[in-house]
């Protein structure tokens, strides 16, 4: 335990990064807090102090050069990383005002739902990878499971392509639907916020479009978090942004400040193609 | 500069390459000459008295080895229910589980099991089950075979989960799945045509075992009920007709050889044909 002292010396820190560099949002409210945290990898320091907010049903967009940590951030959102060996985290997370930390792990991971990079789909039927999050849940109701495999695949924009064959498997899919696929597995356990890792980057343009239309409608229902290599994307796609450099987050703002008018020289450096 | 190659070095290459070549096709012909041979002497001594008919008493010629095929058949029966639950699930931890040093500590240890005499496992399992219960049986004979089955077991399914990709485990835990669903509704569905083929093999292996038979299932010439009672197998049929004086016995233990054999060699190509054809998934 840290003493009083340290205790008061960590808030002031917090205070201090908090107002530095967090995206201040008038009037929205905010899903996932998160101040001063700190990861490694045994004893290499990947996040250096990160504090951020993540508004509800608004489209976060974290970008920065390989290994500046935004994944490794990410994954700490919803305790991916835990099933590292070898790794520590520190710091407050919360979600809504539940911390994350404290939480138990799977009710973590169902409320914080994740898409990866590869589109990973389980060797079994479309309509089984997408009933998978809720029978693991304990949901098996027929109707009920039916019900949510459908409406997913609609969130999705899958359901028109897939609803004949909902019980050939997901291997049988192109690149982009299997990665839409993974949205609607995603979706159907019907999380307060999805996270994607670089969802897109494996996909051709036209997939990637697909898919950045239905994040665009998605955050109707969900708040999302993107990580992603394509500063088009970010620009696109996200109100906020957060720039991350040798895990540290620069500045995190609205996105169109970040693009247009960073208030960082490294932030400015990067988005105008200077390096990274 | 030009470099003269020396005819020393040109004949010591050549040759090398003739011995690696001859050595290989020796490898080639014992497997030939062993199949051939069955082939030709089994063959020729079977019949369907030899499936369907128990071995007549000493002296006279005829019978079969009926009890002996259904007696491997119950004594594969025990091992498999043995080994293979023991061996996929200790595979299991190793596979997911267990940390690097530890890891690295069973599957020595499993490796040295592996490495151990048939006949001592024989003399284990007749320590603890013939003794106790004062028997041969099919039991003692089951539960040797199921020791030996255990360290291919455990390896088999080690190395089948770890071919299941990463992804497969982060997409099942990202989703609510706690590690325990995570393994067994994704992980080792993924890796189940290596997990089921790897297991025919190991049957496969033991199927053909001998020693560890002499002295827990012993062996009998009638049907034998139950599974305490001594009973016969085809290889224990084979080495007890194969030392026999009458030449009929030899011809009958020509024909168990080839039957054992066939049976060992289906389950090999079938098993081998189910990894070759194996989801992708699972190997990715």
């Amino acid at each position: 335990m840290a003493s009083p002292q340290q205790q008061q010396t960590i808030r002031e820190n917090v205070t201090v990064t908090a107002e530095t560099s967090t995206a201040r949002v008038p009037g929205a409210k905010c899903k996932l807090t998160a101040r001063n945290i700190n990861f490694y990898y045994g004893a290499f320091q990947a996040l250096h102090g990160i504090s951020l907010d993540v508004p509800t049903h608004r489209i976060t967009a974290f970008i920065g050069p390989s290994g500046c940590g935004k994944s490794t951030f990410l994954r700490t959102m919803n305790r991916m990383n835990e099933a590292l060996r070898n790794t520590r985290v520190e710091g407050e997370l919360h979600l809504d005002e539940a911390d994350i930390f404290s939480m138990d792990v799977t009710d973590v991971r169902r409320r914080v739902g994740m898409v990866f990079q590869k589109s990973n789909p389980f060797p079994k039927s479309i309509f089984d990878n997408v009933a998978y999050g809720l029978r693991v849940n304990g949901i098996s109701r027929k109707s009920v499971v039916e019900e949510a495999v459908e409406r997913s695949l609609e969130h999705a924009a899958l359901w028109t392509e897939v609803k004949d064959k909902l019980h050939k498997p997901a291997s049988a899919l192109s690149g982009g639907q299997q990665q839409r696929l993974c949205i609607a597995r995603a979706l159907a356990v019907e999380p307060e916020v999805l996270l994607l890792d670089e969802p897109c980057s494996a996909l051709d343009p036209i997939a990637t479009r697909k898919i950045e239309e239905l994040l665009f409608q998605l955050k109707e229902m969900t708040t999302i978090v993107i990580v992603t290599h394509n500063m088009q994307q970010a620009a696109r796609l996200a109100d906020f942004t957060g720039f991350f450099l040798l895990g540290k987050l620069i500045e995190i703002d609205d996105t169109r400040k970040i693009f247009q008018n960073p208030g960082k020289r490294e932030t400015e450096d990067y988005v105008t193609g200077r390096f990274g | 500069m030009t470099m003269e190659i020396s005819p020393v070095r040109k004949v010591v290459n050549s040759a090398m390459l003739s011995l690696s070549g001859i050595c290989t096709l020796l490898v080639i012909g014992v497997l030939f000459f062993i199949l051939g041979y069955l082939f030709v002497h089994g063959l020729r001594s079977l019949n369907l008295d030899f499936f369907t008919k128990l071995p007549k008493p000493s002296g006279e010629t005829g019978g079969g080895m009926a009890n002996a095929i259904v007696g491997s058949g119950k004594i594969l029966m025990v091992a498999t229910s043995i080994g293979v639950p023991i061996g996929f699930l200790a595979g299991i931890f190793l596979a997911e589980y267990s940390g690097k040093t530890f890891a690295f500590v069973i599957r020595y240890i499993v490796d040295l099991l592996n490495g151990v005499p048939s006949i001592v496992i024989g003399i284990v399992a007749y320590a603890l089950v013939v003794r106790p219960m004062r028997h041969f049986s099919a039991l003692a004979g089951g539960v040797a075979l199921g020791i030996m089955m255990i360290p291919i077991a455990v390896r088999t399914t080690e190395e089948f989960l770890r071919s299941v990709s990463n992804s497969m485990r982060e997409g099942a835990m990202a989703l609510g799945a706690t590690k325990a669903q995570t393994i067994f509704t994704v992980v080792v569905p993924a890796a189940m045509s290596g997990l089921i083929s790897g297991m025919m093999l190991n049957l496969a292996r033991v199927a053909g075992e001998t020693a560890p038979l002499l002295f827990t299932a012993l062996g009998n010439m009638f049907w034998s009920k139950g599974w305490l009672q001594p009973i016969a197998t085809l290889p224990v049929m084979i080495y007890n007709y194969a030392i026999a004086p009458e030449e009929d016995l030899h011809q009958q233990a020509w024909a168990a050889g080839f039957v054992l054999l066939m049976l060992v060699l289906v389950v090999n190509i079938t098993a081998r044909t189910i990894i070759a054809r194996g989801p992708a998934s699972a190997r990715r």
